[in-house]
Order: C-alpha cells, then sequence, then structure tokens
C-alpha cells in the first residue's frame, strides 16, 4: 500500500466558535499506479484530504501512512515525503515568481539538494512532459498565457520526480482544448512513468474518463469508493451530495426509461454509443475506438506535446 | 499554519458591546487609551483594570481571543521594557553593573509601560473583535465627516480603510495557500540562517504582490463598473442612528474619563 490513511480527522479550529470538523474518521488506501478522481462539492474536505497525503495538514486524529511509514513519526522527514507525493495546488500559476520558466520549475529540484545541472535535466525534463514549447523556456512565466501558466506550474512539480502527483483542479478556468491538452499529458504521464495519479475535479465526465478509481467525499467523510462506474449507479445519492453523474449517464437512464433496452453504466460517451449500437444488434466500429479510452484523443495529445 | 492576526477579526456574537453604535465604540477606545496614559497611582490603575475587564465580560468575547493580538507586540513590550529598566534615570539604584544602572523608577517605569501597552492593545482588539470592519470604517467616516468642510477627503479614506480591512483575511487566505504551494516545492520558510530565511521570502513574496496588484485591478474595475465615483452625493442603505444603549454609552464614558481626570490630580500615590 503505497498511501494509507487510518481514522483520520481534522478539525479547523477546534474549540472556537469557527470550529467545522474537515475531515470526520477518513480510512483510505491508495495503491501504487492507480489514476484515482476524488468529487466533491466545494467545502466537502476534498482540499483538507489532499493536503494531508504530502504533511502539508497535521491530523487532528488518526495515522498517516506512506510506503508503511508513519509520515508524522518521530523521525519522519517530510519534506523528503513532499518530493514523493508532488501537490498541485487549485491555480498553481498563482506560485510562479522567478524571472524565467526553467529557473522556476528549477526550484523543487534545487530545494531538494540537486546542483544547478542536474535541476536543469529534470527542469527540462518535466517541461518536455507538460508539453511545454522549448522557445519559451527563457521568457517571464508572466508573460504567459493561461494554460502554459498552467503546464509551467505543473513542471514545477513534477521536477521533484514525485511518485504520487496529486493535482486539485488542474482545469479549472481553461478553455476545452486547453483542458483536454493537460488532462492527456496527465494520463500520460500515468501510463509511462506509472506514477499513481490523484486528480480532484468538478468535471463528472473528466473522472469518468481517465480515473479508475472514483472516490466521493462529502461533510468530511468517503460515502462512495469504487471504480467510476459503480460510483455513478448511486447517481440519485450523488445529485443530494451536490454532485452528479456525468450527462452521457443520464441520457442512458432516460433511454432505458422510455423503453429502450440498453445498458444504463455508460460513462463515456463512446462507450454510450458502443452500448446502443450494441442494443440494436449493430455492429461495433473499428476496435480501437471501443476502448474506453479512445486513442484519437491519445494521438491528439502527442502532437501537443512535440509542439 | 497563519491566522493569528487578530487585528480587524471579528468575532461574532451577540452582546451590549456588539450592538453599541460603531461611533460610541470608537469614541469609547479612544477615551479608553486617554485614560490608561492619564490615570497616575495605583488606584488609577485598578479602576483602568476594572472598566477593561467589565467591558471584556459584557462582550462575551472569550479572553484567549484578546490575547491573541499580543503575540505581535511581544517584541516591542520587550524592547521598551529593556529600555526603560536601563535608562530612566532615578536616585533610588537597585543594581549597578559595568555602566548599566537598574533605578527603582526605571523598573517601576518599565511595569507601568508594559501594563499600559498590553491594556492598548486589549483594548484596541476589544473593538475590532466586536464591531464589523464595515460598521466600523462607517462610524470613523461619520465621526470625522465636519473635516470635509476643510477638503480632507473623508468618504475616500474611510473606503480604502474598509478595503484594505476587508482585504487583510483574503491575503492572509493568499498567503497561506501560496506559502503550502511552495512548501509543496520544497521551500524552507522555518529553519536556516537569517539571511537565507529573508531570501527564501522571495518565492512567497512575489506571487503575493503579483496577485494583491491583480486584485486591486479587479475591485477597481469591478466598483466603476457599478458608477463608483466617490462620496459625493452617496447615501447609505443603514444610516447610523443612536439608540437608548448609545447614549448610556456615552454616560459611562464621559464618567469613566472624568475619573480618570480626578484620579491624575487627586490620587498620587503608591506607584
Amino acid at each position: 500500500m503505497q498511501l494509507e490513511l487510518k481514522d483520520v480527522s481534522f478539525i479547523y479550529n477546534p474549540g472556537m466558535v469557527y470550529e467545522v470538523k474537515a475531515l470526520e474518521h477518513v480510512n483510505l488506501a491508495i495503491e501504487k499506479g492507480q489514476f484515482i478522481g476524488i468529487i466533491g462539492h466545494t467545502g466537502s474536505g476534498k482540499s483538507t484530504l489532499i493536503q494531508h497525503l504530502n504533511a502539508l495538514m497535521k491530523p487532528t486524529e488518526g495515522q498517516i501512512f506512506y510506503e508503511g511509514e508513519d509520515i508524522w513519526g518521530e523521525k519522519y522527514d517530510q519534506k523528503a515525503l513532499r518530493t514523493q507525493v508532488g501537490l498541485v495546488f487549485q491555480y498553481p500559476e498563482h506560485q510562479l515568481f522567478e524571472t524565467d520558466v526553467i529557473t522556476d520549475v528549477m526550484f523543487g529540484p534545487r530545494n531538494q539538494g540537486l546542483s544547478k545541472d542536474e535541476a536543469k535535466v529534470r527542469a527540462v525534463r518535466a517541461l518536455v512532459q507538460v508539453g511545454f514549447p522549448e522557445q519559451y523556456y527563457n521568457s517571464s512565466p508572466f508573460e504567459l498565457s493561461g494554460g502554459q501558466k498552467r503546464r509551467v506550474a505543473i513542471a514545477g512539480v513534477l521536477a521533484m520526480d514525485p511518485q504520487v502527483l496529486i493535482l486539485d483542479e488542474p482545469t479549472a478556468g481553461l478553455d476545452p482544448a486547453g483542458r483536454d491538452e493537460i488532462l492527456e499529458q496527465i494520463r500520460f504521464l500515468h501510463e509511462e512513468r506509472g506514477i499513481t495519479i490523484i486528480l480532484v475535479s468538478h468535471s463528472m465526465e473528466d473522472v469518468a474518463r481517465y480515473a479508475d478509481r472514483l472516490i466521493v467525499v462529502n461533510d468530511g467523510k468517503i460515502p462512495f469508493d469504487g471504480t467510476p462506474k459503480e460510483v455513478f449507479s448511486h447517481y440519485r445519492e450523488l445529485e443530494a451530495m451536490g454532485l452528479a453523474a456525468p450527462q452521457i449517464t443520464y441520457c442512458m437512464h432516460a433511454l432505458k426509461e422510455r423503453g429502450f433496452d440498453v445498458d444504463v453504466t455508460a460513462d463515456t460517451v463512446e462507450e454510450a454509443r458502443d452500448n446502443i449500437l450494441k442494443a440494436l444488434g449493430k455492429p461495433l466500429p473499428a476496435p480501437e475506438n471501443a476502448d474506453k479510452k479512445p486513442a484519437g484523443k491519445a494521438k491528439k495529445s502527442g502532437r501537443a506535446g512535440r509542439r | 499554519m497563519l491566522g493569528e492576526i487578530t487585528l480587524g477579526q471579528y468575532y461574532p456574537a451577540d452582546s451590549v458591546i456588539h450592538r453599541l453604535d460603531p461611533r460610541v465604540k470608537f469614541v469609547g477606545t479612544l477615551t479608553f487609551i486617554v485614560a490608561l496614559f492619564l490615570v497616575k497611582g495605583f488606584l488609577g490603575y485598578v479602576m483602568v483594570t476594572l472598566f477593561l475587564l467589565g467591558v471584556i465580560k459584557a462582550s462575551t468575547v472569550p479572553f484567549g481571543m484578546m490575547l491573541r493580538g499580543m503575540k505581535a507586540i511581544i517584541f516591542i513590550l520587550l524592547i521598551t521594557a529593556v529600555f526603560n529598566v536601563f535608562l530612566t534615570p532615578g536616585e533610588i539604584v537597585l543594581v549597578k553593573v559595568w555602566k548599566l544602572t537598574i533605578t527603582r523608577e526605571g523598573v517601576l517605569q518599565a511595569v507601568r509601560m508594559a501594563v499600559r501597552l498590553i491594556y492598548l492593545v486589549i483594548g484596541s482588539s476589544l473593538m475590532t473583535l466586536t464591531t464589523t470592519p464595515n460598521s466600523l470604517t462607517d462610524g470613523m467616516e461619520a465621526l470625522f465627516s465636519p473635516l470635509k468642510v476643510i477638503h480632507v477627503p473623508v468618504h475616500e479614506i474611510a473606503m480604502m480603510m474598509s478595503i484594505a480591512l476587508r482585504f487583510i483575511p483574503i491575503l492572509t487566505e493568499e498567503t497561506d495557500r501560496i506559502m503550502k504551494a511552495q512548501i509543496a516545492r520544497g521551500a524552507d520558510f522555518k529553519t536556516g540562517s537569517f539571511i537565507n530565511r529573508i531570501k527564501n521570502m522571495v518565492p512567497l513574496l512575489v506571487p503575493l504582490f503579483v496577485s494583491a496588484f491583480q486584485r486591486a485591478n479587479d475591485l477597481a474595475m469591478a466598483m466603476e463598473a457599478r458608477c463608483y465615483h466617490g462620496g459625493e452625493g452617496r447615501t447609505r442603505m443603514k444610516p447610523l442612528r443612536y439608540t437608548a444603549a448609545d447614549r448610556v454609552g456615552y454616560l459611562v464614558l464621559a464618567l469613566f474619563l472624568a475619573a480618570a481626570i480626578l484620579l491624575r490630580i487627586f490620587g498620587g500615590g503608591w506607584i
């Protein structure tokens, strides 16, 4: 087990009028190489939860283990943990501060104690991995577009070579093209480098498409934890929590209600298409497209990466 | 991580003090400070202490909240204490080491200043704890409005103050977030030499300034979009009006100040 939370609770401002229980007896085990989606409405405790995973917040109660070691144990080095568990905050471009892109990305590796040259190698690799164009390596990060800034900020965390990458709404405020590119890059990292990804998102479509495990956070607890299909089958309960299932799942349920005998569990458009074709008894299109994670999309990102 | 800054932090409750008109509370705080530096003698300090305790009790704000503001002034407190102890000339010398002398007067002066500073901070945080920043600046604007006659931009100053106060928690939160983001990238704000720690502030300060300017710009735009053009002809949704409780408040303050003046004149003894 890579990361494990045992009975973790966190209370903001304990003993005061403003006391808020952000996490209540959370138990969670995350295995290496998983792609996890975390959903929950604003203020549900998601952000608090992910900040516990790299020791930015200390639980009021309970223990957290990374690779079997208690991260709040006496001799544990939290600084080293943070390079293992990389956390990309919401709007990470707000943390850029250096005069040029490459130096900013080198900040993390330099803090790890690497030499300038080593840090630069890491920085370049991270920038390539997020698909950041080489001609801007020496420009000021403040002159870049929103999407490019976001890439630089993600590269800043990636350059530390983390084993777990946590991203808090990495696509917030981006246009659809920028959003797809960032998400495809993240999937590429997951597949190529085998790192564990924890993606916090408000988009049910995104988590359905990319995650293989979905964790729902509500009022500091985890009511659902399973594959996206399992979780979205509880869509009525999700709605009560201010969440929902992907639009396409509703479409499938509507079809079923009108008497069309179709498998309603589809959570991506491609899968829905296949299910409908199956129900109609028509042949499926070419097998590569039948995959839940369509190859066509991945190709597009490959192009973006080289650009 | 942050959140130790009490100044400008409102403590929601429904007490006599909370309900008072902000003007009364502002005048009250000033009166308290004046009285604090007016009184002489043991009896005077007893009276000021009793008054402060009474207001704290009436405000229902937990005492711990007020002490939080103390952290910020501990440094100033120590410096004034040290200077007072060593640099006050006096006749009764208690200790004499090398060129440093400690006199009885010096010790007393240090204690007096320390008490005054502590009361000053508690008194003023009592005002900010029981008054929302907005009503506080409303009160100030109303109190200072006579100055408009000599072309002091009272409204604009009040507006700037309420914006500044409003942004303290936002910027605190922002600082906290950027700090965490940089810590997640291996930054270290807590250890290292003094020079190093200052250098380590750069990754925090640059993004903070960038975002502060951005916010200022956005706010200016939003205000212009709503046709804000300064105080000229501006009316209020909730104009300030004195109630019976406020008049009683003024009466109590007047009596308190009178007592302080009397104690200054007649209450020598002891300290």
